[in-house]
């Protein structure tokens, strides 16, 4: 018997992290450093906006609100999303930093997640994973590229690097139900999760101009998988529902 | 979206004698015959020149055209429209990118056309120089500015020019799925609530003298075009592609109960030309030559993102050389 409330809550962050980041990424369309990347970044968003969509389906019928109501109709403290994924895009150095920690990060959550004991994540985490196979391609192509171009392209990289760190820790914010989780087979868990992306992340670092913040010495930045944000956090979503709202029961 | 309404300087000496005569008329004889023109091909200096006037103009309306239009893929109400507006702006984006691309065969970089753009040398469709302030406006532009984007592109990919014309292909396909998209949400505003009614209304009386311009000046003041006629770089007068536009679109506007703010529109049965109030053509002129509600803006938004974009740039062209390790 599944734990539903733990794997709910599962869902509820994966989900909102996609979204929230998806958003992010989407402001960068019509700005971004060059055509190429700007439709690129554009792409991405779309995926993960379209990813959020499912996990929310799949929440609706675990009999939560529709997917709609869901994402317009809550406020800041009511997302799950790590802290991480709602801070501005910024430059984009920084935006790029935070797409090569998270999507490695969640490529290899929802390759874990593909053998989840909880049949339709499993077969939706399937499908994702073969779109996260290209956002993760992406990252690591130009982390490599601009990871060991020039001073200044290294130097912003690694500024972002050290700035990112701290946040990037809290996608991995242990829940509450980890035990639960792990033993329903829903899902590995954020420690071992964690442990692969660090692999994951030093391998490529290491083959640019790049330094990895020493671990030992770094406080994750946690809460927002208890509903802990930043200030940036609500104004996105006021800006998201500024339409939606003038009539959550029109159809638009 | 969004070419349309190219502009075209008079011009003042064609320098015709100054090409090679033969070369020239055979040129001529194979635009006649209907044959595609290809970058490797002799051509007249003028038909170089005005090729990459009206492909750049186009390209530039593509990336601007973006920014009105940008805004509202983060208030879009509801998954179905973020994702379908998200994938929208970014095939525009795409657009320019071909479009850069066909440019670049006749010899300009797309470095020296973004310069162009963000001086304001080079033009770009001037009705992007109107505010969007709600998201009826955003409907508006992918319904009624596609739909005048593709009848100006579905003219100009019969052109002489190949790479020009294999861009317009591709994009009119996908232009295709933007109309139905700026449709349907028109449609869900008009069947919607008073407010949702009120707001495409008041969208459609705001936009209505910009996309009359959209098409370019009346034929009756418009610079004499035609050599570029002749050579099929230009393909329809600019009264032509507004009254195919009106022909398509009015009745479908007040199908769906909306009024348009002009009490002199009808079609004239006997000459099958829709009648109109003039444009403000003054006001066109104002407004393409910089004095427009946006254009400040937009160029300054275009500006910022070439400028925090350039280290990326810089760094992708940098030699092996120049790298640097480690950090301290």
């Amino acid at each position: 018997m599944i734990d539903e409330i733990a794997l709910k809550e599962l869902i509820y962050k994966m989900a909102d992290d996609l979204l929230i980041l998806g958003h992010r990424n989407s402001e960068w369309t019509g700005l971004g450093p060059l055509l190429e990347e700007d439709i690129a970044f554009s792409s991405m968003a779309q995926d993960k906006v379209g990813q959020s969509y499912a996990l929310y389906q799949l929440l609706h019928d675990l009999g939560e609100n529709d997917p709609d109501t869901v994402a317009f109709m809550r406020n800041a403290e009511q997302f799950h999303n790590c802290q991480f994924v709602e801070l501005p895009i910024g430059e984009y150095d920084f935006s790029l930093v935070r797409h090569f920690l998270y999507d490695t990060a969640d490529a290899l959550r929802f390759e874990m997640l593909s053998n989840s004991a909880y049949e339709p994540l499993a077969l939706l985490a399937k499908k994702i994973k073969g779109e996260l196979r290209y956002h993760t391609m992406h990252a690591d192509i130009w982390i490599k590229q601009l990871g060991a171009a020039t001073e200044d392209s290294i130097g912003r990289l690694q500024e972002s690097l050290i700035q990112a760190f701290p946040y990037a820790l809290g996608i991995f914010e242990p829940s509450e139900y980890e035990d639960q989780i792990k033993a329903d087979k829903i899902f590995e868990g954020e420690e071992i999760l964690q442990e692969r992306w660090m692999d994951k992340i030093s391998a490529v670092i290491g083959s640019t101009a790049l330094a990895l913040p020493d671990l030992g010495t770094i406080t994750p930045v946690y809460g927002g998988r208890k509903g802990d944000h930043t200030a940036h956090l609500q104004p996105l979503l006021d800006e998201m529902s500024e339409v939606f709202k003038i009539d959550p029961t029109a159809d638009w | 979206m969004y070419g349309g309404g190219n502009t075209f300087e008079h011009i003042k000496s064609n320098g015709l004698e100054e090409e090679d005569p033969k070369k020239l008329a055979e040129f001529e004889a194979r635009i006649d015959r209907g044959e595609k023109i290809e970058p490797q091909d002799w051509m007249p200096q003028l038909y170089r020149k005005q090729l990459i006037r009206m492909i750049e103009q186009h390209a530039h309306s593509e990336i601007i055209g973006a920014l009105p239009e940008g805004t509202w893929i983060t208030r879009a109400p509801g998954f179905k429209r973020k994702l379908a507006l998200m994938a929208k702006v970014q095939d525009e984006v795409g657009h320019a990118q071909l479009l850069y691309s066909a440019a670049e065969t006749l010899g300009k970089s797309r470095e020296q056309m973004i310069d162009d753009l963000i001086s304001g040398k080079s033009k770009y469709s001037n009705i992007f120089n109107y505010p969007a302030f709600t998201w009826a406006d955003s409907c508006f532009i992918s319904w009624l500015v596609d739909a005048g984007a593709i009848v100006n592109q579905l003219a100009n990919a019969r052109g002489s020019y190949g790479p020009y014309c294999r861009a317009l292909e591709r994009i009119c396909a996908e232009e295709s799925f933007h109309l139905k998209y700026g449709h349907h949400c028109v449609i869900h505003m008009a069947t919607g609530t008073a407010k949702q009614r009120q707001m495409m209304q008041e969208a459609i009386d705001r936009w209505w003298p910009p996309m009359m311009h959209f098409f370019g000046p009346s034929d009756k003041i418009s610079v004499h075009t035609e050599i570029l006629m002749r050579w099929k770089v230009k393909m329809g007068s600019n009264d032509d592609m507004r009254n195919q536009f009106l022909d398509m679109y009015v009745p479908k506007i007040w199908e769906l109960g909306f009024t348009i703010p002009d009490p002199n529109l009808k079609k004239n049965e006997a000459t099958g030309r829709w009648e109109y109030t003039e444009p403000d053509w003054e006001e066109f002129k104002r407004v393409i030559n910089g004095d427009g509600p946006c254009n400040k803006e937009r160029l300054a938004v275009r500006r910022t993102a070439e400028e925090r974009g350039r280290w990326v740039r810089k760094a992708l062209l940098a030699p092996k050389s120049q790298y640097v390790i480690p950090l301290a």
